[in-house]
């Protein structure tokens, strides 16, 4: 007799396949369209977060999947609910951060019709994401779904949307799922080229003044202790990129801070002497390479990388390794020989000495420094915490001054620049790491694109700093402003802030102000002791600069290094 | 240069869209491209012709094949192959000029499929040199409409451009 297979629901498939895959919690906003899909998850042990905006639950989701490395899972209605998402779509695509978006979508008689709420978000959504669906019959579900999580968390990551229409999330088909799945257009290379790897080898073996630069992609393979292996064997210097940082840890005397337009003078000078760059899990963004014609002239450049078309994108390469960072680095240390690079570690420990990163100092005046406040935070957090930040001139202090040590503990929009990012993925980022103190460094302008979340962050307990390093201004446009366009601070000035402390309080959280360095320490302090999210707002010198900085499309040798030295 | 790139993509819903959204997205320009059935049931081939530096025609085969869709592409300008386009004209073509027409499509190899009193339509298939060549001696006639299919290509010999 045939055993007759149960029949269930869209809906309810889509919720047995996030468990079947390990998910634990979605991030998410209701609507019509995907009511039915809410409907279901009410009955389900799946745990749901309710943001405020669209927006930020990408941003949580993408918090959550670059501090596990499992995807983050969105749930948004049609129409507004969907296009909300694109922003934190894009720039979990520009970072290659996992993440699967559910979305409901009208239903399929009306496709096409501009119905209420109908936005084309799979077309809306093509050139962001690593794949999309627009799933036409409930049959397809089950393929589709563990299609989507095998895309999104292979390969090079990347965020894939499936669109479902209302009517499919209630029709009802065969469930049969499994994890496993093959795509006859997608085969990633894991494994390394052997004459490649060899080549490799050789390279380093002959170098006299090597440097590693690494990116986001050693973190996303899990490379960090091959990558130490690596530079502490072969004595070979170590500069990580914005979406790096935290692959190496920031207090080992190799590690020469981050290369490119605010990157230390030392690492921008390696980089341009070297005569071999061992590239890792790095796409040489313009932000590192400056004019790309004088980019590291010097050197003949390994790079190794698991999309095959980031090799020879925009720099010339002469030993193309496509595989996984971590494999491959494991390849060349099993063949590594390497020379002697003392005389080289010499030169770097001048540049060194010679150049400190500027603005470390107390200020003597009456106004904070910036840069002060984020050493203060980074003294203050044990090796374990993890610091989100958002887009602009504290970003960019907290990469040269907070001390990362450590892998997925750095969660920085890189890519995209996307202000707004950082206060959301800090939530996600405590949900996926409950026990680890989190901290958003985030500025007056960017905490203001998702102030939101606080309702979110106060609702769930969520043990959260926020510090708003607050110079109201748009810092980083007006001292591009200052720079490149004489001063002339077209609306930068962030006139009509409101009082930090008291909408934290509205809220429901707690709210600290901190004018001096004095009443900063304390207020940190105080901050890490309580539960629940804190603000604090720390008002800072505003029309403080980041240096050193080299020019858009100039060498990065070429570097303005200003600020106070002292 | 002049590349053209044969592309095998499962067949399915916006598959065109994401091959055309990549050229535009990263500033490749298509040249023309030809879509159609393959002898796998569920796999379209497009051919495609790019133009630009080896760099660049390196560049659009590694962004089409990390589309999921796309199983394999083959620059078919780097090895011997039958190149061919198809193009209809339609030409002014008075009493007395038609045995002019006439003579200039034979020595193409073209074929005249209909003739109104005071026009032709006229099928030829060759390279773009051929294209080109007789588009430029019918133009004295007065062409007044063109349509081509956009070249399509297979490489010599018994080797063939499959999906595994």
């Amino acid at each position: 007799m045939l055993m007759k297979k149960k029949m269930i629901k869209g809906s309810a498939m889509i919720i047995s396949a996030l468990q079947k895959e390990g998910v634990e919690i979605v991030f998410g906003y209701p609507g019509g369209a995907v009511l039915p899909l809410y409907d279901q998850l009410y009955d389900s042990t799946l745990r749901h977060l309710l943001v405020r905006h669209e927006q930020a639950a990408a941003h949580a989701a993408d918090g959550y999947a670059r501090v596990t490395g499992k995807p983050g899972v969105v749930f948004a209605t049609s129409g507004p609910g969907a296009t909300n998402l694109v922003t934190g779509i894009a720039n979990a695509y520009m970072d290659s951060v996992p993440l699967v978006l559910i979305t409901g979508q009208v239903p399929s008689g009306f496709i096409g019709t501009d119905a209420f709420q109908e936005a084309d978000i799979t077309g809306i959504t093509l050139p962001v994401t690593k794949h999309n669906y627009l799933v036409k019959d409930a049959r397809q579900l089950p393929g589709i779904l563990s299609e989507a999580f095998y895309l999104a968390s292979t390969g090079r990551r990347g965020p894939v949307l499936i669109d479902v229409p209302k009517d499919v999330f209630d029709q009802e088909a065969h469930f049969d799922y499994n994890v496993e799945c093959e795509i006859p257009g997608y085969n990633p290379t894991y494994k390394g080229h052997a004459g490649q790897i060899s080549r490799a080898v050789k390279a380093i073996r002959d170098a006299k003044r090597p440097v590693i630069f690494g990116g986001g992609g050693l973190i996303r393979s899990g490379a960090s202790a091959a990558l130490e292996e690596l530079a502490e064997r072969a004595k070979i210097p170590v500069i990580l990129s914005l979406m790096g940082l935290g692959a190496y840890p920031g207090d080992r005397s190799l590690f020469l801070g981050m290369p490119g337009m605010h990157g230390s003078i030392t690492a921008n000078y390696a980089l341009s002497e070297a005569d071999l760059i061992i590239a890792t899990g790095v796409r040489f963004d313009d932000r590192v390479t400056g004019k790309l014609e004088s980019f590291a002239s010097n050197a003949r450049i390994i790079h190794i990388d698991i999309d095959p078309a980031e090799i020879g994108k925009n720099v010339k390469i002469d030993v193309p390794i496509v595989g996984d960072v971590k494999m491959v680095l494991e390849s060349i240390l099993k063949k590594l020989q390497f020379g002697d690079t003392a005389e080289w570690l010499k030169q770097i420990e001048n540049w060194q000495k010679q150049n400190p990163m500027p603005g470390g100092l107390k200020s003597s005046g009456s106004a904070m420094k910036p840069q002060h406040v984020i050493r203060e935070i980074s003294r203050l957090c044990d090796e374990n915490t993890i610091v989100a930040t958002d887009v602009g001139q504290h970003q960019m202090w907290t990469a040269q001054h907070f001390m990362v040590r450590k892998p997925c503990s750095f969660l920085t929009s890189g890519g995209l620049g996307t202000m707004g990012y950082g206060f959301p993925a800090s939530i996600g980022a405590k949900l996926a790491a409950p026990d680890q103190k989190v901290v958003c460094i985030t500025g007056d302008g960017s905490f203001q694109m998702n102030i939101q979340e606080l309702a979110t962050a106060v609702n769930n307990h969520l043990d959260l700093t926020i510090a708003i390093i607050n110079n109201g201004y748009l810092g980083m446009v007006r001292q591009w402003q200052d720079i490149f366009y004489d001063k002339r601070y077209a609306h930068t000035l962030m006139e009509g802030n409101p009082d930090f402390v008291k909408l934290a309080e509205a809220y429901g959280a707690k709210g600290m102000r901190a004018c001096d360095a004095k009443e900063a320490t304390a207020a940190i302090e105080q901050a890490m002791q309580e539960k629940g999210p804190v603000v604090i707002d720390f008002t800072v010198e505003p029309e403080e600069n980041v240096y050193p900085m080299v020019a858009p499309n100039r060498p990065i040798n070429d570097i303005i290094i200003g600020g106070d030295r002292s | 240069m002049k590349h053209v790139l044969a592309v095998l993509v499962e067949d399915k819903p916006g598959v065109l869209t994401r091959v055309a959204g990549l050229f535009s997205r990263r500033g490749f320009n298509i040249d023309n491209i030809a879509v159609g059935e393959t002898v796998t049931p569920g796999i379209s081939r497009m051919t495609i012709t790019v133009e630009g530096t080896e760099t660049l025609v390196e560049q659009v085969i590694k962004q089409l094949h990390k589309l999921v869709n796309v199983i394999k592409v083959s620059n078919l300008s780097e090895e011997p192959s039958v190149m061919r386009e198809l193009m209809l004209l339609k030409v002014n073509a008075e009493v007395g000029s038609r045995s002019d027409i006439q003579q200039i499509v034979e020595t193409f190899r073209g074929k005249v499929v209909d003739v109104s009193p005071d026009s032709m339509i006229i099928e030829v298939t060759g390279n773009e040199e051929k294209m080109e060549a007789i588009k430029l001696l019918l133009q004295h006639f007065g062409i007044k409409e063109i349509v081509r299919t956009g070249k399509i290509s297979l490489l010599r010999g018994s080797r063939i451009t499959r999906e595994g």
